[in-house]
């Protein structure tokens, strides 16, 4: 399957990676070789077939949403890498 | 001295000869000699293992029996150990330190087992060999020029050099089981929901299992017996039946099993001497009464495709977590952006393998290509699943190789990710089906050590333990360890 560049610089900014341009290339050659490799799933009949998300089939169960013990503030900081008053603190957004 | 069977040293310590303060002072000796070549190991607390030791020896004293009860056992470094760094093979949890135990941990905490070190692993589990960790691969310890077989690389090495007589990797889509088999040892990949994933970092959640390592089945069991269950912290997680045949294994009657041989598995690809090795293992059981009967597991050739598709695709989200926010690495931006600042620290935290498989994954997940790759991936999976239903309807267990060939040396797949990925080909349908699965050695050829691979329905994870008990009650290959000197 054909792979372009532009593809490999889509997927990177999606996935939030700043890719190095001597790593395009490669990630390019990579991603197209895996995806010719897997046109071996177009041989199979898939219609009506059901999905299989989860382990051994099951549906993925779900609980109440009730509130419980979890971290504190102080541990859910302890390895922010910068933090002030008791927020994460980030470069600006906008 | 080398720490290598459980069970000699489980009934050593209950009868009072020995302590836990010594074992695990023993346990540090040995990887101060050896760890500088073998480099299985990335963080240890000796004085709080130490002193944990010495509650177990106090334990012990007062009476108090458990089948891990003042133990060593090494942890996967993608296991959370409160206290401990914890960075899953990568750079880019640089500084992190583990704020809570993982169920499977704190389990074994509660049982008296001791963690003494956390183990080399490739980036966040993503690999085949051991190469792929940021901090140098872990070597294998019958032949230190060739690779120890990954992601739990660490692991598995602690335990085939007697770091400790127990350890905890991941498997994915093979990685206890891989380098289970290129070390001798023997590994267990659960039924998916036998062990709780709670603190584990995940990889891809619907195939990430928690798998214990050991010299035999039995020994394995011990540890094993006291992590399974349910856990209110991990919704998938699931009770098993049997677990109370746990802590005294005894070997399966094998008069009449039936030992399944997928055709699928037995191709050109295969190297000989694994082959004439299972061949040798299937007289074995045959011995004690077992038969063989061919089985097709007719969509093993999607099975690889399959779960590149899923397994990329999971890992393209699970690792979005990883940006520079709330822990682990920071690189600033130039502009003072936080779009930039999370680009340039994961670009800069992980490493080439980690990125393929994000970039991948993002493409699989991304719009137009959804239903052509992941949503195809999700039904081709649930034909792989009712393969194995049907052939356990002709078997009680099946029998394969777990890898084509044995160990190879360091850089002979690197260059080429597809060729590393075929490496998994005997071990990704069980773990896309969620299927309980263990490697076992079974000899060598060339020198190296070769596993066999059993599989069993799901929930039988007791049963297919006992059976590998009888297999090892009747051989000694599990016996050999690697000849080593500091």
């Amino acid at each position: 399957m054909d792979v372009t560049r532009e593809d490999v610089l889509r997927c990177a900014t999606l996935a939030h990676l700043s890719l190095c341009e001597d790593e395009v290339e490669p990630m390019r050659l990579a991603m197209a070789q895996m995806l010719t490799h897997a046109a071996s799933l177009d041989e199979l009949l898939l219609d009506g077939v059901e999905p299989m998300p989860a382990g051994l089939g099951r549906p993925l169960p779900r609980r109440e949403d009730e509130p419980r013990d979890a971290f504190t503030q102080a541990q859910a900081l302890a390895n922010a890498p910068d933090q002030d008053r008791g927020l994460f603190v980030v470069p600006k957004v906008l | 001295m080398a720490l290598g069977r459980a069970m000699g040293w489980r009934r050593s310590l209950d009868s009072g000869d020995l302590s836990s303060e010594s074992l695990v002072r023993a346990a540090f000796d040995r990887i101060r000699a050896l760890d500088g070549t073998l480099h299985a190991i990335l963080a240890t607390d000796e004085a709080r293992s130490l002193d944990l030791a010495r509650k177990a020896d106090a334990r012990l004293r007062a009476g108090e029996r458990s089948p891990v009860l003042g133990l060593p056992i090494v942890l996967k470094d993608n296991l959370h150990w409160s206290g401990l760094p914890m960075t899953c093979g990568s750079r880019v949890l640089d500084g992190y330190v583990a704020p809570y135990d993982a169920t499977v941990v704190g389990r074994l905490l509660e049982a008296g087992a001791i963690p003494i070190a956390k183990a080399n692993l490739d980036e966040f589990a993503m690999g085949s060999s051991g190469e792929y960790s940021a901090f140098g691969p872990a070597r294998n310890p019958w032949d230190p020029t060739r690779v120890p077989g990954g992601s739990s690389s660490g692991s598995v090495v602690a335990v085939a050099a007697g770091y400790a007589p127990l350890a905890l990797g991941s498997d994915t889509g093979g990685s206890v089981r891989l380098p289970a088999s290129f070390c001798n040892v023997t590994a267990l990949r659960p039924t998916y929901g036998v062990l709780s994933r709670y603190g584990l970092t995940a990889m891809a959640s619907s195939l990430d299992q928690v798998g214990p390592i050991a010299a035999t089945a039995a020994d394995l069991a011990l540890a094993f017996g006291v992590m399974a269950g349910a856990d209110p912290l991990d919704s998938t997680s699931v009770d098993l039946p049997g677990t109370e045949r746990l802590a005294d294994l005894q070997p399966l009657d094998l008069e009449g099993l039936r030992i399944g041989l997928p055709e699928e598995y037995f191709t050109d690809g295969l190297e000989p001497g694994v082959r004439e090795l299972l061949d040798a293992a299937l007289r074995v059981f045959e011995g004690r009464g077992a038969r063989r009967v061919p089985v097709s597991l007719p969509h093993t050739r999607y099975a690889i495709d399959t779960y590149y598709l899923l397994c990329t695709s999971e890992v393209s989200s699970n690792l979005s977590r990883f940006d520079g926010v709330r822990y682990g690495l920071r690189v600033p931006s130039s502009d003072g952006g936080l779009p930039e600042m999370m680009a340039r620290t994961r670009d800069a935290g992980l490493g080439d393998e980690v990125k393929r498989r994000i970039l991948l994954g993002t493409f699989c997940l991304s719009k137009g290509y959804y239903d052509a790759f992941y949503l195809k991936a999700l039904k081709a999976r649930t034909l792989i699943a009712e393969d194995f239903r049907a052939a356990f309807a002709q078997a009680d267990i099946l029998a394969s190789p777990v890898s084509p060939g044995t160990a190879f040396p360091f850089g002979a797949k690197t260059a080429d990710p597809m060729s590393m990925y075929l490496a998994d080909v005997f071990t990704v349908p069980t773990a896309l089906a969620g299927l309980p699965c263990l490697s076992m050695p079974a000899g060598f050829t060339g020198g190296l050590p070769v596993g066999i691979q059993l599989i069993g329905p799901a929930l039988s994870d007791v049963r297919l333990l006992e059976a590998a008990h009888a297999f090892q009650s009747l051989t000694r290959h599990h016996l050999e360890t690697p000849t080593l000197s500091a």
